[in-house]
């Protein structure tokens, strides 16, 4: 780890104006970025302590609810309303890491979670998005983990969190404040970007800007399912996760949003998909053709490649479950 | 103080702990160093030295980038440019990996780069932060060169590695001839990948010289082994070295030699006169220490249609760092589990860039059990047989290869036992057939096999005029529960209440132990304090008078001649001090040792996304007698885990192309968590093997987890109808066996 | 820097770069804590936060100069064990020990999160009712690796203090 200034922010304004210039990173929970800075894939040059400031609260707003940038993913998760209104996300939170670090990472700081590539983390190996321009030592290497969508030549890390695979499905939007003192809200389709060449730019925040609260639009109740497939019964990362909130009407399914983790740089969302499969009568055929759009992209890269019948497999049992079929 | 030896040169009937007059031997009791473990009391080894001022210094370790080269060059300037860096030790007879336990040292680096990740240099500063980051700032000018790093690329140079821990080759009749001339030929493949002890405690020491005597505070499982390694390693005398490890957070083979940050502390410490601390990081250990080797395993059985075994071959491919001759002895247990008049067991070695293969938990049967056992099963399946009568058919009754008696084998009965207990009988012979919602469910079983090592051992064991009682020795204890059952074998004997026998262990200036390592300690050690405590005995008798057979001891007093005398009475003030050493002998010689189980298992596989989950796993053993059940039974939930591990999860990967281990943490080698593992169950049958010790007991650390993962990967197969042969079972495995065949779901 | 572990204050002069398990093990001479992985991969680290289960390895002391930190130091000692230190002794819930100070602070932090009516990804309800079964241990006790496997008894010792309601 190498040296760094610490300085402890006040106010939100503040912290975005410290960390306006130069090698400066926030850190709250810090279970991501000490993780990376011990191995100097991260070297700040300065930190902004920003766990003092006002942003620890799950409020109403409206129909929906604003969580603060602090809030704990293991608060979150139990959250009352959280538990009731939005399943989906409670449970791809419980699905994520330990006890230990859902109590200490926040609902910041996991949106912006970096990519657990081996070759991202091994600093004497190639990445382009640690090292722009070094090269990727995961194509043509060991990538059971890594994407099968949205890849470029560049990189082909996925995202690996679940919370935010669950906010993809539920529309949340992202505030910040710019050290300008801006308020900006980012949609979470927006919020986080694909590889292409720059695959050390993984979000669309500016230098200085900090994430202070998500927002949840009204509960869109029906049935709400995160799966997550991973190598071991808790505590790994997801192969392939899906969140899915869907309603029926009548017999045929209504509306449905479906995000998958996993498969892309990005918690990945194919409105196509859903498109294909509101208003239909669930059953196999109709999942088997959802999965044909959803994968009509997919790129295996050797290891990778059971991602792709995966998917499909894991998104037909997760839609079948949701509309009460049996397959 | 007096000496008392006891040689093994024929079995040695009943004894004291048979008459268990003061009933402690054999009994579940609480660990004796379990208040201090639980209360963060206990000093593993970095914790030594903090807090008392001696202005320790701190160690980190600079590893190489390349997998396989020269070192041209290194550059410490920059980082000894830090502020509060002290030295760089850049000596080129460092260490390049842990030594191998059957090494005089660990093998110097000299220039050349074997693997990737090795250890190049030590940067040593005033705080761990200024070290870990210096660290960074060693520069290291390579000359590469071309590695090979996959075990399937290196295969056409193999060689016979000649004798290891058992022959590289053994063989009887003529294979080929009976092979050909079977009704039925078996012949399969099995491939293991490379497995990490991952014990929870990194390597780690701290070194503190005195003048030219060194205190090693260290975390190694063999004590005057690795004392005799570090000192060759430092070109002195092993009288100038002091090792002290009363505990070490597991080792399961890993710590079984010197690893490098005993050799570069104790250099530095030298260097910058104080006391070096140094602990591997976990990357460190996955990629600067030892592992077990992948492997290839070939085996082939000719039978008739009864299943009658006539020929049988296992044939092993391995993997070592160049140097590095040590070889998995996967076919430890072909030699000797099943009869059959032909019999070829070979193994063949293959140099390849990655860290050192050394002994990991069962050496050889851990892995090479996988193979027998899943064959074992294929085979049932083929003829049609029950897998437990197919076993059964061929079960010896001598040791098929030379013709020696057992000197105990309960393998038949713990199939049978294990049966009963499972309900066996009620298992879905026909594979796919039981689900339930998403999940296959499906049940296996696979026959337990683990050879009994025995080792010469010495303890001290003093009886104090206060009636209490004391235990010295360098044995260690590794979590096997090594303090618990010496403090039960000498109560028992000496007839004291357990809370009156102290131990003390893991230091080198006491008596010499085998340390722990392939389930040898607790025979081995725990016989060398029964000889102890019968020497003292017999200084008692003849205090009294009487013969030895004459006495009974029994809660601090002696009983003789109906008078009933106490310990503290009739010692008067003087103690009685008597080291025991235990030596195999005949006994050993003359007859196969093993110990023996069956596992049984029920997993579920999900039909959607090939997800295995273990659900029920049992394991019946036999190996003699039970000298602590509650810390027997850990050491066989060790040892099912383990199993569990490396069957559906433990994968060290090695990138073909540099030679970096790729998952080299626990995030990404996946060990198995407390969700993985359901309650699990074990049975010890009862049994005595009085050629086998004093103590008529034989190895049980690694028994449960010899074939363990056959069992699970046969009930995979019993649920899915896929048979998988490529170790561990992940479930992109189990979606391509779909694939290329039947579909679930 | 001002550190409370334990109930005590601590004056320390720390790099600011030390994590809080290292300013624990190096610095406090508070050993119990242990470094199994250093990357919140092993849960050995694992310490209470005013009263919450964390990795410590993945925080900066510095951060933490408001809060009350309590390590296995300050559960209990040997002669006057926390229930669930005696609840792991009395079922092996251990074998080598290392990583036992953090399975047994993790799970009494864990016995306080099930008590809020937290739920786990083993809950099959999310309405706040918390069943403490072999299952839901297991799901919450995932973040303590155990190489040498005392999972079943670990699960059992914290069954039984859970039952027993002395947690």
């Amino acid at each position: 780890m190498r040296p760094f200034d610490y300085t402890r922010a006040t106010a939100p304004q503040e912290a975005a104006a410290m960390a306006a210039a130069g090698a400066t990173k926030f850190i709250a929970g810090g279970t991501n970025l000490l993780d990376l800075m011990k191995l100097q894939v991260e070297t700040p040059e300065k930190l902004v302590d920003v766990t003092r400031l006002p942003m620890k609260d799950i409020v109403a707003e409206g129909d929906g609810l604003k969580i603060g940038a602090l809030v704990p993913n293991s608060d979150l998760a139990a959250d009352e309303r959280v538990r009731r209104d939005y399943p989906v996300l409670s449970r791809a939170l419980l699905a994520g890491a330990s006890g230990q670090l859902r109590n200490k990472a926040t609902t910041g700081g996991n949106l912006l979670q970096r990519t657990r590539c081996y070759y991202f983390y091994e600093t004497s190996a190639r990445c382009n998005k640690r090292e722009p321009g070094s090269g990727c030592d995961a194509i043509g290497g060991f990538n059971r983990i890594h994407a099968i969508l949205g890849t470029s030549d560049a990189c082909i890390a996925t995202h690996p969190s679940d919370m935010a695979v669950a906010m993809r499905a539920l529309d949340a939007e992202i505030e910040t404040l710019t050290p300008d003192g801006a308020t900006k809200r980012h949609p979470i389709a927006d919020f986080h970007r694909l590889p292409g060449d720059t695959p050390n730019v993984e979000t669309v925040l500016s230098p200085g800007e900090l994430i202070t609260a998500v927002h949840l639009p009204a509960p869109l109740g029906g049935t709400q399912i995160y799966r997550k497939v991973r190598d071991r019964a808790s505590y790994a990362f997801a192969l392939v996760s899906i969140a899915a909130v869907v309603t029926m009407d009548a017999g045929k399914i209504g509306t449905v949003r479906l995000a998958f983790g996993g498969v892309a740089h990005k918690p990945w969302r194919n409105e196509a998909v859903e498109a294909a499969l509101a208003g239909e009568t669930p059953s196999a055929a109709l999942f088997d053709k959802a999965a044909d759009i959803l994968l009509a992209e997919a790129k295996g890269f050797g290891e990778n490649d059971f991602k792709i019948p995966l998917a499909r497999r894991t998104l037909a049992a997760v839609l079948a479950e949701a509309t009460g079929v049996s397959l | 103080m007096s000496e008392h030896t006891i040689q093994m040169d024929k079995p040695i009937g009943e004894t004291r702990l048979d008459r268990r007059v003061q009933d402690v031997i054999g009994k579940g009791v609480a660990r004796h160093e379990g208040p201090l473990k639980v209360s963060g009391r206990a000093t593993y080894a970095y914790e030594n030295l903090a807090g008392d001022g001696k202005n320790v210094a701190y160690g980190f370790i600079v590893t190489s980038t390349i997998g396989a080269g020269k070192i041209k060059r290194i550059d410490a300037v920059a980082a000894l440019g830090k502020a509060g860096v002290l030295h760089v030790v850049t000596d080129s007879d460092g260490p390049r990996a842990s030594a191998d336990p059957g090494d005089k040292k660990p093998t110097a680096i000299n220039g050349q780069i074997t693997h990737y990740g090795q250890p190049v240099a030590l940067v040593v500063a005033e705080s761990f932060e200024t070290a870990r980051d210096a660290a960074k700032l060693v520069t290291v000018e390579y000359e590469p060169t071309e590695g090979t790093y996959a075990l399937e690329d290196a295969q056409d140079k193999a060689f016979d590695p000649g004798q290891g821990v058992m022959p590289s080759i053994v063989k009887k009749g003529d294979f080929d001839k009976g092979f050909a001339a079977a009704e039925i030929k078996f012949d399969q493949t099995y491939t293991t990948t490379s497995q990490s002890h991952s014990a929870m405690e990194p390597h780690a020491c701290v070194a503190e010289w005195n003048g030219d005597e060194l205190t090693l505070y260290g975390c190694y499982q063999l004590v005057s082994t690795n004392v005799g390694q570090l000192a060759a390693a430092l070109g002195i005398d092993k009288s100038h070295i002091r090792m002290v490890n009363p505990y070490i957070g597991g080792g399961f083979g890993g710590k079984l030699g010197i690893g490098p940050e005993s050799v570069f502390a104790a250099k530095a410490a030298k260097v910058v006169g104080r006391p070096v601390k140094l602990a591997l990081t976990r990357q460190q250990v996955y990629q600067d220490t030892s592992r077990r080797t992948d492997t290839i395993q070939r085996i082939r059985i000719g039978c008739d249609r009864n299943g009658v075994i006539n020929a049988i071959s296992h044939d092993t491919l391995c993997g070592n760092t160049p140097g590095d001759t040590v070889f998995e002895p996967a076919g430890i247990s072909t030699v000797f589990l099943y009869d059959g008049e032909n019999r070829l067991i070979t193994h063949r070695l293959a140099e390849v860039n990655v860290v050192l293969a050394s002994a990991m938990r069962a050496p050889g049967e851990a892995v090479g059990m996988l193979a027998l056992e899943n064959a074992m099963d294929e085979l049932a399946e083929q003829l049609g047989i029950d897998p437990i009568e197919l076993r059964k058919r061929n079960e010896p009754k001598v040791d098929p290869q030379d013709g020696k008696p057992f000197s105990s084998r309960m393998l038949v009965e713990c199939m049978e036992e294990g049966a009963k207990r499972f309900g066996w009988a009620d298992r879905s012979k026909v594979p796919g057939a039981r689900r339930e919602g998403e999940w296959l469910i499906g049940t296996g079983m696979a026959a337990a096999s683990r050879k009994n090592l025995l080792q010469k051992a010495s303890a001290k064991v003093e009886l104090r005029p206060d009636g209490s009682a004391t235990i010295e020795t360098d044995m260690t204890d590794i979590g096997t529960g090594t303090y618990t059952i010496l403090s039960q074998i000498a109560a028992e004997m000496l007839g004291l209440p357990l809370d009156k026998v102290a131990v003390t262990l893991g230091d080198s200036d006491l008596p010499q132990a085998p340390g722990s390592g392939g389930s040898w300690g607790a025979n081995s050690s725990g016989s060398s304090v029964y000889a102890a405590c019968e020497g003292i005995i017999e200084k008692i008798a003849a205090k009294l008078g009487v013969e030895p057979a004459g006495l009974t001891l029994k809660d601090g007093t002696v009983i003789a001649d109906n008078k009933q005398t106490a310990l503290t009475e009739l010692l008067a003030g003087e103690p009685i001090t008597v080291t025991g050493t235990f030596k195999p002998g005949d006994a050993f010689k003359g007859t196969h040792q093993a110990s023996y189980g069956a596992h049984f298992c029920e997993v579920a596989v999900n039909a959607v996304t090939g997800e295995t989950r273990v659900r029920r796993l049992m394991t019946v053993a036999a190996a003699g007698r039970i000298l602590n059940e509650k810390t027997a039974t850990s050491q066989s939930y060790g040892g099912q885990i383990f199993g569990i591990g490396a069957t559906l999860t433990e994968e060290l990967v090695v990138d073909p192309r540099t030679g970096l281990i790729v998952n080299h943490d626990l995030a990404e080698y996946h060990v198995p968590v407390n969700a993985d593992v359901p309650q699990l169950e074990v049975v010890f049958l009862d049994e005595r093997d009085h050629a086998a010790s004093p103590l008529a007991s034989k190895g049980i650390g690694e028994l449960a987890l010899s074939g363990v993962g056959a069992a699970i990967s046969n009930a995979i197969h019993n649920a899915t109808g896929i048979r998988l042969r490529d170790y561990p079972m992940t479930l992109d495995k189990v979606l391509a066996g779909w694939a290329a065949g039947k579909q679930a779901a | 820097m001002r550190l409370t572990i334990n109930g005590v204050g601590q004056e320390l002069d720390l790099d600011i770069r030390t994590s809080l398990l290292d300013a624990l093990r190096d610095h406090l001479a508070l050993t119990g804590t242990k470094k199994g992985c250093d990357h919140g991969q092993c849960g050995a680290c694992t310490v209470l936060i005013n009263g919450r289960r964390v990795n410590s390895c993945l925080t900066l002391a510095v951060m933490h100069e408001d809060d009350e930190i309590t390590t296995i130091e300050g559960l209990g000692q040997p002669g006057n064990l926390h229930p669930m230190q005696e609840s792991f002794l009395q079922h092996d819930g251990f074998q080598c020990g290392y990583c036992t100070p953090g399975q047994i602070v993790s799970a009494v932090g864990m016995l306080d999160e099930a008590k809020k009516g937290w739920p786990s990804h083993a809950s099959k309800d999310l309405d706040g009712t918390v069943s403490l079964d072999n299952a839901e241990i297991s799901e919450r006790m995932s973040g303590n690796i155990c190489r040498c496997s005392a999972y079943p008894n670990i699960v059992d010792a914290i069954r039984d203090v859970n039952e027993k309601g002395a947690a």
